[in-house]
C-alpha cells in the first residue's frame, strides 16, 4: 500500500477513535478528583471531586476495586453537630459544578484492602443517569493526597 | 479544739488568699472573643479519665500549664475530623512560640474501631505533639455526656459512621474552660481567639 495513504488512514482511524472517546465522556465531566490517604490498618477513607453534567442528571453510584463497599454520603452541620449518612443519589443539575468535598457530599470508601499512600492513584467508576434514564459510566483516576490536607475547609466560609 | 479551729481558719484564709492570687489570672467572663463562643460560664470535662496511646491514664489536670484544645471524632471520618486536625496543626504553627503551650487532644468516639495503634499513627500524621485519648464504650459515653457532646452511630451498609458534635473546647493553663471553636472558623480566626485566652492565662 502507498505509505502516504496508509498514514492518512491511520490518522483517520485515530481521529474517529478520539471522536468516540469524546462522545462517551461529553455528558458528564469530573474534575479535581482525589482520595484522602490513610494510616496503616485504617479501613475507611473519603473520595472527593467536582462533577458537572451537561443535562439534568443524577450521580447514582461510585465503585472502586480497592474498597469492599462504596457509598455516597452527605455531611450536614447543624448547631455544630456534624451528621453523616448515606444518600441514594446526588442531583447534578445541568451545567452546574457539583462539589463532593469535605463540606457536603462525599464518597465513602469502606473496607479498604490496603493503606492508601500519598502519590498513589485510585481508579473510580462513576455511574450517572440522565433525565431520560440513560446510564453512563465514567472512569476517573484519583490521586491520593495527604491525610492532613485541608482541601475544602476554606470553602465553608462561602456558605 | 480552739487551736485546731484557728488553724482551720488560717488555712481557709490562705485559701481565700490563693483565690485572690488566682483572680489575677482568672478573669472569667471578661474576655471577649471575636469568633469563638465564650464558654467560661460552663463546667465541662472536669472528671473524665481516659487512656493515651501509651496506655497512661489522663485527665484534664494532666495537661496543667498547657492550653488544652479538646475535640471529639473518629478516624474513619473522612471529612470533618481530619480537617479539624489539620486546622489544629496550622493553628499551632500560626501561634509561633506560643503554640508550644497549645495541647491538642483528640478523644475518639469510636473506641471499638480506633485502636491505640491507629490513633497514634493518625495523630503523628498531623503533629507528633497531638494526644489521642480513648476509653471503653462506657467511659466514652460518660466523657461525651460530661462535655455535653452529642454522638450517635449511623448505619452505613454493613458498617457505620458517626454523627457528632464537632466543637473544639479550649481550656486555659489552669484548667478553666474558656472557649468553644466551631469547625466553620478558619485557622487564622481560631488563632486570634486562642492568643486572647493566652494573654490572661
Amino acid at each position: 500500500m502507498h505509505p502516504v495513504l496508509n498514514n492518512i488512514k491511520r490518522a483517520a482511524i485515530a481521529l474517529s477513535l478520539m471522536g468516540l472517546a469524546f462522545q462517551a465522556s461529553a455528558q458528564t465531566k469530573v474534575d479535581n478528583a482525589w482520595v484522602r490517604a490513610t494510616v496503616p490498618t485504617q479501613t475507611a477513607s473519603g473520595a472527593f471531586m467536582t462533577v458537572t453534567a451537561d443535562s439534568d442528571s443524577k450521580l447514582l453510584s461510585v465503585a472502586t476495586p480497592i474498597a469492599k463497599d462504596v457509598q455516597i454520603h452527605e455531611m450536614t452541620m447543624k448547631n455544630d453537630v456534624m451528621s453523616m449518612g448515606p444518600v441514594k443519589f446526588v442531583e447534578l443539575p445541568a451545567g452546574e459544578a457539583v462539589k463532593l468535598d469535605p463540606n457536603g457530599y462525599h464518597v465513602m470508601l469502606m473496607g479498604l484492602s490496603a493503606q492508601l499512600k500519598e502519590g498513589e492513584t485510585v481508579p473510580l467508576t462513576l455511574t450517572v443517569e440522565n433525565a431520560k434514564g440513560e446510564k453512563e459510566t465514567l472512569e476517573v483516576k484519583a490521586p491520593v493526597r495527604s491525610l492532613t490536607n485541608m482541601e475544602g475547609h476554606d470553602h465553608s466560609k462561602m456558605h | 479544739m480552739t487551736a485546731l479551729l484557728t488553724r482551720r481558719k488560717v488555712l481557709a484564709g490562705m485559701g481565700v488568699l490563693g483565690l485572690g492570687l488566682l483572680a489575677g489570672c482568672d478573669t472569667r467572663g471578661e474576655l471577649s472573643y471575636k469568633y469563638g463562643k465564650d464558654l467560661s460560664d460552663k463546667i465541662l470535662g472536669r472528671t473524665f479519665k481516659l487512656k493515651n496511646t501509651d496506655g497512661e491514664t489522663m485527665s484534664l489536670s494532666s495537661f496543667r500549664g498547657m492550653m488544652p484544645m479538646i475535640f471529639f471524632g473518629f478516624t474513619q471520618c473522612p471529612a470533618v475530623c481530619p480537617t479539624t486536625l489539620a486546622r489544629a496543626a496550622k493553628i499551632k504553627k500560626l501561634m509561633g512560640k506560643d503554640g508550644d503551650r497549645l495541647q491538642v487532644i483528640f478523644i475518639t468516639l469510636d473506641p471499638e474501631r480506633d485502636t491505640p495503634e491507629i490513633l497514634d499513627a493518625y495523630m503523628k500524621a498531623f503533629d507528633p505533639s497531638f494526644v489521642a485519648l480513648y476509653g471503653t464504650v462506657e467511659e466514652t459515653k460518660a466523657t461525651a455526656k460530661e462535655f455535653d457532646v452529642f454522638y450517635e452511630k449511623v448505619p452505613a451498609g454493613d458498617t457505620y459512621t458517626i454523627s457528632h458534635t464537632s466543637t473544639s473546647y479550649v481550656y486555659d493553663s489552669r484548667g478553666g474552660l474558656r472557649l468553644g471553636l466551631s469547625t466553620s472558623l478558619s485557622a487564622e480566626e481560631c488563632t486570634e481567639d486562642l492568643l486572647t485566652v493566652m494573654e490572661v492565662c
